[in-house]
């Protein structure tokens, strides 16, 4: 972090400049030859952005972007999807806002008070590539119809909110419960309309990088058990598994899962083409994930596990309610690192012939009313959708790793 | 006697005996394991039978059928040469990437920390962007959207003599020996010993009287010295030629395909990324204490780096940037993408030319592997060198 980013109240900007822009004579050619190269960066993304660049290409292909071929008879599934999830979340926040203000008051350091538009406001400051992404689709999109599914969508976030900052203490449960149920509720819901091997776009980017990274935790939550284990043959197993997948690319996985991954299994019980390339981001993934948490059981001081069977604790209890809920909260962070990197790593479905974000980019530029000059605008809009998913995700993990004080206690 | 059959008496049940049930959850494991792998190798021969295709490793002396560009290989080369091919690619793209990534992030890791406002944050944006996008959409982009926009080769042109861009590859510089190439090796081999004894000697004199001794530029003093004296020996062998058009092909320098131009460029714009947040994280892990006392013993902001904050920092940032150097190796298969002809395409190619593709993964996952223990290997001495040595 740099130490001051902003003039303070007292110094002028003049004095501002000088201190961090023109203290030494180095300094300033430093500054001028940045500036320049600024300069060169922001006129020609400007330029792309607002006079050369093409973007109908984007604008004509939008749907195919964000939904792929799901039918147009039934996207009211995704909107009522959309705002069924968006509740959900708010729900859950105002739970867990209303238990922290509880704890808080209960320790006798009471939360100041927020207006809810101040609260609404900050929010939006903080998620601002966010409300960007969705100023620009909406700028984008011909109808009205996506307008009022914004609007529905953030209201019934602010809805959920508030209901859940309602509910009593003992509806606490629900933010555990609820996260499982719904997808068990919504998949069939979803699927009704088209299966997921036909899924393309940004909704199958985020089922891929959902399911997987669901999927990959328990696995790799055995395999980092398993490798710390006083067992042998146990150990051996573990670092076998762990070592093997990290030390193979993912893209070649991926292209077994669609090409060799048949042969393994009976041909009757041989999963979809979705499921298959799911079952190569976990087992990767997974790897990943037990080397995080081996590291978080290896943060975890050793008098506990001896404190807790001192107890008489059996060792199932020790690694489940000693070790493990400390060991977990001390890698959160670097999960969600693995979790982000996951999200980027679903475009290698692209080398598999799935339509995904980047694969609609490429596709798009084989139309026929455009060619390979609007390739740029088509990448630069499949970058911008991750873009905005993994900074807001890097960014909100860096405020989680904060508030949960990793490394200061 | 007496206590020894108490003892025994005292024996919990076998089904609470901590050796007994450490030996049957073993068991246990091992049992799941094998069977589970028993029954994919089942399925697998099976369904080989069914399919009637060969498990076997037969199909690596059968001819390639495949062109790879940007090499001599021939058609009817059989298919390990073409895996040899594809080997040295990945080598050669891997290598390049690492050397170009390292210089890139640790000049952008560097100017994070600058106290200049405009360069650090700069630096602040290069890493947030990259870092962001997902790699496999910058290599097609690159590839898509920047080298196969260059110039066709009837409207290329070279800038300043030496750069060539085309759409059909982009020529360099690059230097030219004659047929005496061992020698010129050799030359360059002892010129570099020399300059490591040179730099020695001054580092033995510096720590000796205390005084500077300049064991860098003793060390350059020497390596151009011996090089100049060997190569006067040869007859100055060395030139350099410069890529020129000739008609419909680059001839002279060096000429990169788009292709590996395209996969070199991004490995090393999302690697350096990652390298640069490594870099600064182990920079500001150094204690202030370090650079204060440099300050106090009036070393300069260079010396300061250089001597002082540097080589604690390389201690905390060798596994990490080894970890990013493996990232990268592995990364290179995403050459599948743009059809550059490393170990994964040509895997991929062969098998759309009848090679069996449970052998062709196997061998391709294997030498994965073994690339990934090799550097890892690497990394893990160069880590216990630079580690600290504690009491």
């Amino acid at each position: 972090m740099t130490a001051t980013t902003r003039p303070t109240p007292t110094a002028s900007r003049a004095a501002w400049a000088r201190k961090h822009l023109f203290r030494t004579p180095r300094d300033s050619v430093i500054t001028v030859i940045t500036a320049a190269v600024l300069f060169v960066i922001v006129w020609r993304t400007i330029r792309f952005v607002f006079f050369t660049g093409r973007w109908e290409i984007v604008r004509v292909n939008l749907g195919l972007y964000l939904y792929g071929r799901y039918p147009t008879d039934d996207l009211w599934r995704l909107v009522v999807t959309l705002v069924v999830i968006s509740a959900t979340a708010g729900l859950i926040a105002g739970i867990i806002a209303k238990r922290t203000r509880i704890a808080a008051q209960a320790a006798g350091t009471p939360l100041p008070g927020t207006s809810i538009v101040g609260r609404i406001v900050e929010l939006a400051f903080r998620l601002w590539p966010v409300v960007v992404l969705v100023a620009l689709l909406l700028l984008l999109s011909e109808t009205i119809t996506p307008t009022l599914v914004t609007l529905a969508t953030v209201a019934a976030a602010i809805a959920g909110r508030l209901v859940g900052a309602l509910l009593p203490k003992r509806a606490t449960f629900l933010a555990f419960v609820l996260p499982g149920v719904l997808p068990v509720v919504l998949l069939p819901f979803l699927t009704a309309a088209q299966g997921w091997d036909d899924w393309g776009g940004f909704m199958l980017t985020i089922f891929l990088a959902a399911v997987s990274m669901l999927a990959c935790f328990p696995l790799g939550l055995v395999l980092a058990l398993a490798r710390r284990s006083t067992l042998p043959a146990v150990r051996v197993i573990g670092v076998g598994v762990i070592e093997f997948f990290r030390g193979v690319p993912l893209v070649v996985l991926v292209l077994m899962s669609s090409v060799a991954l048949g042969f393994f299994l009976p041909q009757s019980i041989l999963p979809g083409k979705v499921v298959r390339v799911i079952v190569a981001f976990t087992i990767f993934t997974a790897a990943y994930v037990a080397e995080i948490v081996r590291g978080g059981l290896q943060s975890v001081p050793r008098g506990q596990t001896e404190a807790a069977q001192a107890l008489g604790m059996s060792p199932f209890r020790v690694t489940g309610w000693i070790v493990l809920p400390q060991a977990l909260r001390n890698v959160i962070p670097a999960l969600v690192g693995q979790f982000i990197s996951l999200f980027k790593d679903t475009t290698l479905v692209f080398v598999i012939g799935f339509l995904d974000v980047l694969s609609v980019a490429d596709a798009v530029t084989k139309q026929s009313q455009f060619d390979l000059a609007n390739f740029a605008e088509a990448t630069a809009f499949a970058s911008l959708l991750f873009w905005v998913g993994s900074y807001t995700l890097s960014r909100e993990s860096q405020r989680l790793e904060q508030r949960l004080g990793v490394g200061t206690r | 006697m007496t206590s020894a059959t108490t003892t025994a008496d005292q024996r919990p049940p076998l089904w609470r005996d901590v050796r007994f049930l450490r030996v049957v959850l073993q068991v246990a494991a091992v049992a799941v394991v094998v069977a589970f792998g028993l029954w994919l190798w089942g399925n697998l021969q099976d369904n080989a039978e069914t399919t009637n295709i060969p498990l076997g490793f037969d199909y690596l002396d059968q001819p390639a059928d495949l062109t790879i560009p940007g090499s001599d290989f021939n058609q009817s080369q059989p298919v390990s040469d073409a895996i040899i091919v594809g080997l040295g690619n990945t080598v050669r793209v891997a290598g390049a990437g690492v050397v170009l990534a390292t210089i890139l992030g640790t000049l952008i890791g560097i100017a994070r920390l600058s106290t200049n406002w405009l360069l650090s944050n700069l630096a602040r944006a290069y890493v947030e962007v990259f870092r962001n996008i997902p790699l496999l959409i910058i290599v097609v982009f690159s590839y898509s959207a920047i080298f196969l926009r260059f110039p066709r080769l009837e409207d290329a042109r070279t800038y300043g003599g030496v750069f060539l861009p085309s759409v059909r590859g982009t020529g360099t510089v690059w230097i030219t020996t004659d047929d005496r190439g061992g020698a010129i090796a050799v030359v360059v081999l002892v010129a570099v010993v020399a300059a490591w004894a040179a730099a020695r000697w001054r580092r033995g004199v510096q720590d000796r009287t205390g005084s500077p001794a300049h064991g860098f530029w003793f060390g350059i003093a020497a390596f151009l010295l011996a090089a100049v004296a060997g190569l006067a020996a040869l007859g100055f062998p060395l030139g350099y030629s410069t890529p020129e058009l000739d008609g419909r092909r680059i001839v002279g320098g060096i000429t990169m395909l788009p292709e590996y131009a395209a996969l070199l460029f991004a490995l090393v714009v999302y690697t350096a990324s990652h390298i640069a947040e490594i870099v600064r994280g182990s920079i500001q892990a150094v204690p202030k204490g370090q650079n204060e006392a440099a300050t106090a013993l009036a070393l300069s902001s260079g010396q300061r780096m250089r001597l002082i904050v540097l080589p604690q920092a390389m201690r905390i940032a060798v596994p990490a940037i080894g970890n990013q150097y493996l990232n990268l190796t592995k990364n290179s298969s995403l050459a599948v993408a743009i059809s550059f002809f490393e170990l994964t395409k040509v895997t991929q190619v062969s098998i759309a030319n009848r090679a069996p593709a449970v052998p062709s993964y196997v061998l391709l996952l294997a030498i994965y592997l073994t690339l990934s223990l090799i550097l890892s290997s690497v990394v893990n001495v160069a880590n216990r060198r630079l580690a600290l040595v504690e009491r």
